[in-house]
């Protein structure tokens, strides 16, 4: 019992000194993927204790780097969970199509391939050239491979399965050119994609979207950070404007649960309400 | 053998011939059954939650898919859904990841059984049942670490052995019995018998 608790106390302290120190702020994150991912580190790195982990994060930047790898989570594919494309296609695209300007926000876009995904159908339903995309994460090592849209081949296999059942409307492989094991995505896919680093815990508003992604990142969050990332969304949100979460994801018993309405529930994209308390009191 | 009130919590690990041994102590367990279970079976990534589905029909407890943030409650039975790992938090609630596979499994045996053990320690009865691979050794090895109790399917019940005999190889086992006497085990485990 007693190694658990004094543990449990040297990760609070842990996740403090990082924020004191680095500014990135793990403490609202679930403790027990943080716990194990620690604890891993701690067995490849030799180290006695969580305590000496700490000192080793404090004096030096290297080794915090990779405790941020270990954090952040990056595993991500193309057209994870083809019915939610199938979906975006179907009841959402046909309300973007009305727009003369689209912006979209992936937030928590990993190494890219959800991005490029969005891309794709966009391109496929016509509306990519009046596309604006901002890809944001916090994390500045899987944002500089996004930015060079190259993945391993290994995977492509995988992704055109996804594809065709996301009802992808040309062959995949028109969208990248084999190289050696490597991927590279079509330039055109590129033009309008903007990535950029940005913290949720920390970092503030995006506005004026029409559609914000953010998939999969919520899941590692506790309550009150997810309350706070969804204010965000919300603020940084037109009214009417799409949220689309992760398929295990949803809004519901958090403070927002209100302020957006469903839009296809099963695969958790939601709509921005009208009349939320707050507008309504600055109408 | 421990008293009723030592128990807390049940992780159950499975992997080929899954759905048929499932179906032998699910549905044969009382609605008073006093502790949660908290069900890893590894599935193909693309499945979706008919297997859910299909035991709700037949059971008297209460059996869902296993959702983030969710607390976990007596006569309830969670199951992981396919493609994420299922942890458990100190709140002794449900969260979810889609780190990498582990021991090529997502879910996995491992994920659950070592948060699991986390949380409940001695508290906890830790269950693999028939599979294929060695998901849930490492898991069952942090169990018993903690103080907590380990029955493994015997191989002659198992349609595949190659998971339960991991896990016998791994640690001094509490019990091996088969798959029959899963349900009467746990319910004298848990004073009901
Ligand atoms: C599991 S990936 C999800 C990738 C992609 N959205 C998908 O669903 O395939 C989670 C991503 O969230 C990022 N992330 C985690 N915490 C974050 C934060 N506070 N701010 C911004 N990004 C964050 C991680 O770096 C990681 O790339």
């Amino acid at each position: 019992m007693k190694t658990t608790e004094n543990e449990n106390i040297e990760i609070e302290m842990l996740l403090e000194a990082i924020y004191r120190k680095y500014g990135y702020d793990f403490r609202s994150y679930s403790r027990a993927s943080i716990k194990r991912r620690i604890l891993h580190r701690l067995a490849i790195s030799r180290l006695k204790s969580i305590s000496e982990l700490q000192h080793r994060v404090l004096y030096h930047i290297e080794f915090f780097e990779k405790l941020l790898m270990d954090f952040s989570i990056n595993v991500t594919e193309m057209f994870r969970d083809p019915e939610f494309y199938k979906t975006l296609v179907k009841e959402i695209i046909p309300v973007l199509q009305t727009f003369p300007y689209i912006k979209i926000w992936h937030a928590g876009c990993s190494t890219g391939e959800e991005v490029y995904s969005m891309a794709i159908i966009l391109k496929e339903e016509g509306l990519y050239d009046r596309t604006q995309i901002y890809a944001t994460d916090f994390n500045e090592v899987v944002l500089r491979q996004a930015r060079q849209g190259i993945f391993p081949l290994e995977r492509i296999k995988d992704y055109t399965y996804n594809y065709q059942r996301s009802g992808g409307k040309e062959s995949f492989a028109n969208y990248y050119t084999a190289k050696y094991d490597s991927a590279i995505v079509d330039q055109s896919l590129k033009k309008n994609i903007v990535f950029a680093g940005h913290n949720l815990a920390t970092d503030g508003v995006f506005g004026e979207m029409n559609m914000i992604v953010c998939r999969n990142v919520l899941i590692y969050f506790k309550k009150n950070l997810q309350n706070h990332v969804l204010g965000l969304f919300k603020a940084s949100l037109r009214h009417h404007g799409f949220l689309c979460l992760g398929t295990k994801e949803s809004l519901m018993f958090t403070e927002h649960e209100n302020d957006f309405e469903a839009v296809a529930g099963k695969v958790k994209i939601y709509r921005k309400k009208i009349k939320t308390l707050e507008n309504e009191a600055s109408i | 053998m421990k008293h009723q009130s030592d128990f807390e919590a049940i992780v159950l690990g499975v992997s080929t011939g899954g759905t048929k041994a499932l179906r032998m102590i699910i549905p044969n367990l009382p609605s008073t059954f006093p502790l949660p279970i908290v069900i890893v079976q590894h599935l193909h990534p693309h499945s979706d939650s008919y297997f859910v589905e299909d035991f709700r029909q037949c059971s008297n407890l209460i059996v869902e898919q296993a959702e983030e943030k969710v607390g976990i409650l007596p006569g309830h039975v969670y199951i992981a859904p396919s493609n994420y790992h299922l942890l458990l938090e100190c709140e002794r609630t449900l969260s979810l990841s889609v780190d990498e596979p582990v021991n090529f499994a997502r879910p996995s045996i491992d994920v659950l059984f070592d948060t699991a053990a986390e949380v409940f320690r001695e508290k906890l009865i830790g269950i693999i049942l028939t599979g294929a691979g060695k998901d849930g050794s490492a898991g069952v090895r942090k169990i018993k670490k903690n103080g907590g109790f380990v029955i493994v399917q015997n191989l002659d019940s198992a349609q595949v052995e190659t998971m339960p005999r991991a896990a016998m190889n791994a640690i001094d086992v509490d019990l091996v019995i088969p798959l029959e006497e899963m349900v009467p085990t746990l319910l004298r485990l848990t004073g009901m018998l």
